[in-house]
């Protein structure tokens, strides 16, 4: 079953309250507008995630009480969603949710080193935070980037072909706050093999991507 | 090899720009109106004469799944899009939604016509920020340009075109799970029959396809059935995205023609096996539900639905995993075995159950903690899996274990001696 973060302890302290600010507000109303009138409780999955965003990256409970009452739907329906979807955090995370793929096709090519690497230059093991709240660490399921494997996403983005150079080196410009390339880490664009077209020629050309 | 001229997805790798202005210059949107002029019946004839099976796995002929939509059910209609893509190994539908989303919203407007639905929904998995936002800035082009909305095209169709996020859950894509999602629920499949055409979405009559099938319907529409009909071998035919990776030189995506020797996917696209083709142990030649296949086998197999049905495997998503000779192929399964796992909705005991027993048992595999008559135990229980659960993650969880030990059951009992024999040497 997909295992959130945090649902296996006693769970964090949990604030007393929470509302969506205005902007927030409006944008819920725009994501209900999307269904059919009597069909409001399909908007219970993205209202979830921008409680999620709002609260700082996890899921706090009376976000969930909040998000329900206002679908008119039964608080436990929208626990059950919050514990079956991977992508809800039941407890806080780092500023930096480093979350790096291990399935076979990133496992094949050295997600382990990845996450080593990750380990060691974090000081953290998987699910831990560091002390300084900058970094969560967790290893996931395939994330769908498998031709640009390993990989790993941070936040909303995705970073690939990873190696531990470029992984620690990505750590390091994001604790250092500096800007960091988000995609391919070896330059390479999009899934096209890296080295060069082997399809697609004229439209490479016209692209500048081939001469 | 297929031609450039024959290529559907020209932008595949993202070297233009996914807007409109470049979308229409490499042909995306032009006569729609009168694509649509031409009526249900005729797209869907239209569909059939192509050949088209679904490009999510199951390879279900597209055009007879929209005929079973009914003609006059009193409901609303909905035409929803899996973009939940997350089979291990499978990466294609992602880059036609960053790189050439038109494709796909073009698509939708004309499957939605064809089966009476004004709304679509498009669920994507919740991961793909990217590629949800270039989406959604194509939807509102399109609606800006009139291309969507009230008359959409001109052809006084209205037509509404809905995002909705997932959270991820590889279950939702199996698509009755995807209904439930969308409706609001945990992703837990739904028993069929009734089958999404008869009640999907709101209990109303839904057809779910995959994003690279919508996404080539505007250009097989646009140059006929025919010439899709005559790319690849009779009933495995079009074009095809591959995404190649593993233990190759180049990993890549590639669009191919159907039925490709997987062996020219891997030299001329892929840039080889690393170390050369005698390098080579087995491939996972569909996405990491389907079977394995030894190097023999791959010497000569085709990549098409029959022929890989023909050797026990499966097209699946058309995602082709490379292990060469270094692979610990027990391991690389047990891996699987753990995705399975934890990707178990929970609703049917034999995978919930199940799911984790393989797993245990396969690491213990790995490391040959195990006696041999363990193995037969294993294949015994993955068919009391197989087909023994309402939706089909049961037969995905068993089916890796059943081609590794198809195919390489000898690694597995030397596996078992070795430990054995040092944990003597130990004592």
């Amino acid at each position: 079953m997909s295992a959130s973060v945090g649902i296996a302890d006693n769970g964090p302290e949990q604030p007393k309250e929470f509302a969506f600010t205005p902007e927030n507000l409006e944008k819920a109303k725009a994501v209900i507008a999307k269904y059919p009138s009597n069909r409001q409780q399909s908007a219970v999955m993205p209202l979830l995630d921008l409680a999620q965003r709002q609260s700082g990256g996890w899921l706090p409970r009376v976000a969930m009480d909040v998000v329900a009452d206002m679908l008119s739907m039964p608080r436990i329906k929208a626990y059950e969603v919050a514990t079956f979807y991977s992508m809800y955090n039941l407890k806080p995370v780092g500023k930096h949710f480093v979350q790096v793929c291990t399935t076979t096709p990133c496992w094949l090519v050295g997600s382990e080193g990845v996450v080593n690497a990750c380990k060691k230059h974090l000081g953290i093991g998987l699910g831990e935070t560091t002390a300084d709240g900058k970094f969560t660490l967790v290893e996931v399921e395939c994330l769908g980037a498998c031709v640009n494997a390993p990989m790993a996403q941070i936040n909303d983005d995705y970073y690939e072909d990873l190696n531990p150079e470029n992984t620690v080196a990505l750590l390091q410009a994001l604790a250092d706050g500096k800007p960091v390339k988000v995609g391919s880490q070896t330059g390479r664009r999009g899934s096209q093999a890296a080295s060069g077209p082997t399809s697609l020629h004229a439209f490479a050309k016209a692209a500048g991507v081939e001469s | 090899m297929l031609k450039d001229s024959d290529r559907i997805f020209t932008n595949l790798y993202g070297w233009q720009s996914f807007g409109l202005e470049a979308a229409r210059k490499r042909g995306d949107w032009d006569g729609t109106k009168e694509i649509l002029a031409k009526g249900r019946e005729w797209i869907i004839e239209e569909m059939k004469t192509s050949g088209m099976r679904g490009r999510g796995g199951a390879g279900f002929p597209t055009g007879l799944k929209w005929s079973f939509m009914p003609k006059d059910s009193g409901k609303p209609h909905y035409l929803v899009v899996n973009a939940d893509e997350g089979e291990p190994g499978t990466c294609k539908d992602r880059d036609m939604m960053r790189y050439d989303p038109h494709k796909l919203v073009e698509g939708c407007l004309i499957a939605s016509f064809a089966i009476g639905a004004h709304a679509c929904y498009i669920y994507i998995r919740g991961e793909f920020m990217e590629e949800a936002n270039n989406l959604q800035i194509a939807i509102d082009e399109a609606y800006d340009a009139g291309l969507l909305g009230k008359n959409a095209c001109g052809s006084g169709w209205d037509m509404d075109i809905y995002i909705h996020r997932g959270m991820g859950a590889y279950i939702c894509g199996e698509e009755t799970a995807l209904i439930e999602s969308l409706e609001g629920k945990k992703g837990q499949p739904r028993n069929k029959p009734p089958f999404p055409a008869g009640a999907g979405l709101y209990s109303c009559p839904t057809t779910v396809n995959n994003v690279e099938t919508i996404a080539a319907v505007p250009t097989i529409l646009r140059r006929g059935g025919a010439w899709f009909a005559g790319i690849g071998r009779p009933k495995n035919v079009g074009t095809k995205v591959f995404c190649i990776s593993g233990h190759v030189n180049q990993p890549c995506n590639v669009e191919e023609e159907m039925g490709i020797p997987l062996k020219e996917l891997i030299e001329r696209h892929a840039g080889g096996v690393r170390g050369g083709w005698d390098n080579l142990l087995a491939i996972i030649p569909g996405g990491s539900s389907t079977p394995m296949i030894p190097r023999d086998v791959c010497d000569t197999v085709l990549m098409d639905f029959d022929a890989l049905k023909d050797v026990r495997s499966g097209l699946g998503t058309a995602a082709v995993i490379v292990m060469d000779k270094s692979t610990d192929l027990v391991k690389a399964i047990a891996r699987l075995s753990k995705f399975y796992m934890h990707e178990s909705c929970g609703q049917c005991t034999p995978c919930r159950e199940g799911t984790g027993w393989m797993w245990r048992v396969m690491e213990r595999l790995a490391r040959g903690n195990a006696r041999v008559e363990e193995i037969d135990m294993l294949l015994d229980v993955s068919k009391e899996i197989e087909g023994h659960t309402i939706c089909a993650h049961g037969d995905a969880a068993a089916w890796p274990i059943q081609g590794l030990m198809r195919h390489f059951r000898p690694v597995v009992e030397q596996r078992i001696a070795d430990f054995h024999a040092h944990r003597m040497a130990a004592e």
